[in-house]
């Protein structure tokens, strides 16, 4: 059964009819031809399908797309400033923060999100006192990131990026 | 996967007749169950109604010193917060040991209520499960059961409740509020969940249309002193082995009112009555502690793979009543 949408993606307006059963990452690369998302596991559990989604980090695997009609899509793609990257994505070249790069774009919008999320005042589950700000220490990054694999495992490079690039 | 039809919701009226009159439709909220069940061939409704855009997602104080939180608030929303980080801190650290941080912004309340075991036979369609395919046979019982069920489990099942924030919940002495098509009712989040008896395809005691429409925490003050902690195969996303909530109240010593629940132990957030039983009135010794854990675990009922699970429940339970009380003191 197909249905309508428009999709707001990098910056460009989108209008689409889809099969209700396509999910946000498969209308964003099978039919938009936006191949930045990945598809890894397609059940959330490595998060190299990450997607900025009205602002927030989202897994585009577990949604489908029909449930997002008039939403606003940014992925790793629409992040650069012209041909300037984004922090985030500098950061991750100067500190070798990849080796085969499958998983580099869910972890560059996860970790723009999650900056976000820092500035908001967000905990996380390691965070000791609720009440207080967050300082973005090592365990703060790696609890903050668990849902980005890295097959490679350049786990030290990305923290080492994401510090820099939250200063 | 099976076509459906999609619908959005934009009152809880339509909604609820849209699923009630008609047995293969489902409500839908942040997805990140259902569309996988979806994708495994677990679930395969007809219609899904979406319920992201009801006017269910915001959090507030009561005045009567209760906490309303709308079915459809994210879990990353509700775990940030100020209340329920300041009020409750065992339900924010509950929410934030759950997922990741991309999965609980599309997360609701109602829909981490309602999410499914997630037991390696459950998922995997080719195996017999008496959760999935009533009468198939529970392929857990003789097979890697690492992860299941050590309390109130049957011969029919094995499966643990996975969520973090019903634990918590559960703790809290959490209502549910419920409407469908017969008018509204609440449910107390102890009773929500169901353990597997003969029926363990049956999660809840929720009826085909009722739709969660919101959950109520008690004022219940020293929860201000409440905890959280999971135990798990890695440091972060993953599923607890097992896990305690725990609020104390103590007064000189002594233990005057208490809260606990459990998980990763069993069909749905094990309250630990006997535990309070024995806290309650005691002194904050580790004497008390473990034999408050003692109390609760007389009932486990191992498995090959699980045996691990008593005694990492009483240590952890002990511990996290160690903290409570030391802090208390402090």
């Amino acid at each position: 059964m197909d249905s309508e949408i428009t999709l707001w993606v990098d910056g460009r307006r989108e209008t689409l009819s889809v099969d209700t059963r396509t999910t946000l990452l498969d209308a964003l690369r099978e039919r938009l031809g936006v191949t930045s998302p990945k598809k890894g596991c397609d059940h959330g559990q490595c998060g190299a399908c990450t997607v900025l989604l009205d602002g927030r980090r989202a897994t585009s695997c577990l949604t489908f797309a029909v449930a997002n009609d008039e939403s606003e899509v940014v992925t790793a793609e629409g992040l650069a400033e012209g041909d300037e990257p984004h922090p985030v994505q500098r950061a991750l070249l100067e500190n070798d923060g990849f080796q085969c790069g499958y998983c580099t774009p869910g972890q560059v919008c996860s970790a723009v999100g999650m900056l976000d999320e820092v500035k908001s005042g967000w905990p996380s589950y390691v965070t000791e006192d609720l009440d207080e700000s967050v300082e973005l220490d090592e365990d703060e990054i790696r609890e903050r990131m668990s849902g980005n694999l890295c097959r490679c495992g350049a786990y030290a490079n990305i923290v080492t990026a994401i510090r820099e690039a939250a200063e | 996967m099976k076509p459906f039809d999609y619908q959005r919701a934009t009152d809880a009226d339509s909604a609820i007749s849209l699923v009630s009159g008609d047995p293969e439709a489902r409500y839908i909220g942040g997805g990140t169950n259902l569309v996988d069940h979806m994708k495994l061939g677990i679930a395969e409704p007809g219609k899904l109604v979406d319920i992201t855009r009801l006017p269910y997602d915001s959090v507030e104080s009561l005045p009567d010193g209760r906490v309303r939180i709308g079915a459809t608030v994210r879990n990353s929303d509700l775990a940030a917060e100020p209340v329920i980080r300041q009020r409750y801190p065992v339900l924010a650290q509950a929410l934030l040991s759950g997922a990741s941080g991309q999965l609980r912004n599309l997360a609701t309340t109602g829909g981490n209520l309602l999410q499914r075991t997630r037991c390696s036979y459950f998922q995997d369609v080719t195996t017999p499960c008496n959760k999935r395919e009533p009468g198939s046979g529970c392929s857990a019982l003789e097979g890697w059961n690492r992860h299941h069920a050590v309390l109130g489990a049957s011969e029919r099942c094995v499966a643990t409740h996975p969520s973090d924030m019903a634990v918590a919940l559960a703790a809290l002495d959490a209502d549910v509020l419920v409407e469908g098509p017969d008018g509204q009712r609440t449910v107390p989040v102890t009773e929500l969940h169901r353990l597997p008896g003969d029926e363990p395809e049956r999660d809840t005691v929720l009826r085909h249309g009722e739709l969660v429409t919101a959950v109520e925490l008690p004022s219940l003050p020293f929860a201000s002193r409440s905890r959280y902690r999971k135990v798990r195969d890695r440091a972060s996303f993953a599923f607890a082995l097992v896990s305690v909530a725990a609020a104390v109240e103590l007064v000189e010593g002594t233990i005057t009112d208490v809260r606990i629940a459990l998980g990763g132990l069993a069909h749905k957030p094990w309250r630990a009555t006997e535990a309070e039983r024995v806290l309650r009135g005691a002194p904050a010794t580790e004497e008390t502690f473990r034999a408050a854990a003692d109390a609760e675990l007389a009932a486990a009922r191992t498995l090959r793979d699980n045996e691990f699970k008593v005694p990492m429940t009483r240590n952890t339970l002990a511990s996290v009543l160690r903290e409570l009380t030391r802090q208390e003191g402090s």
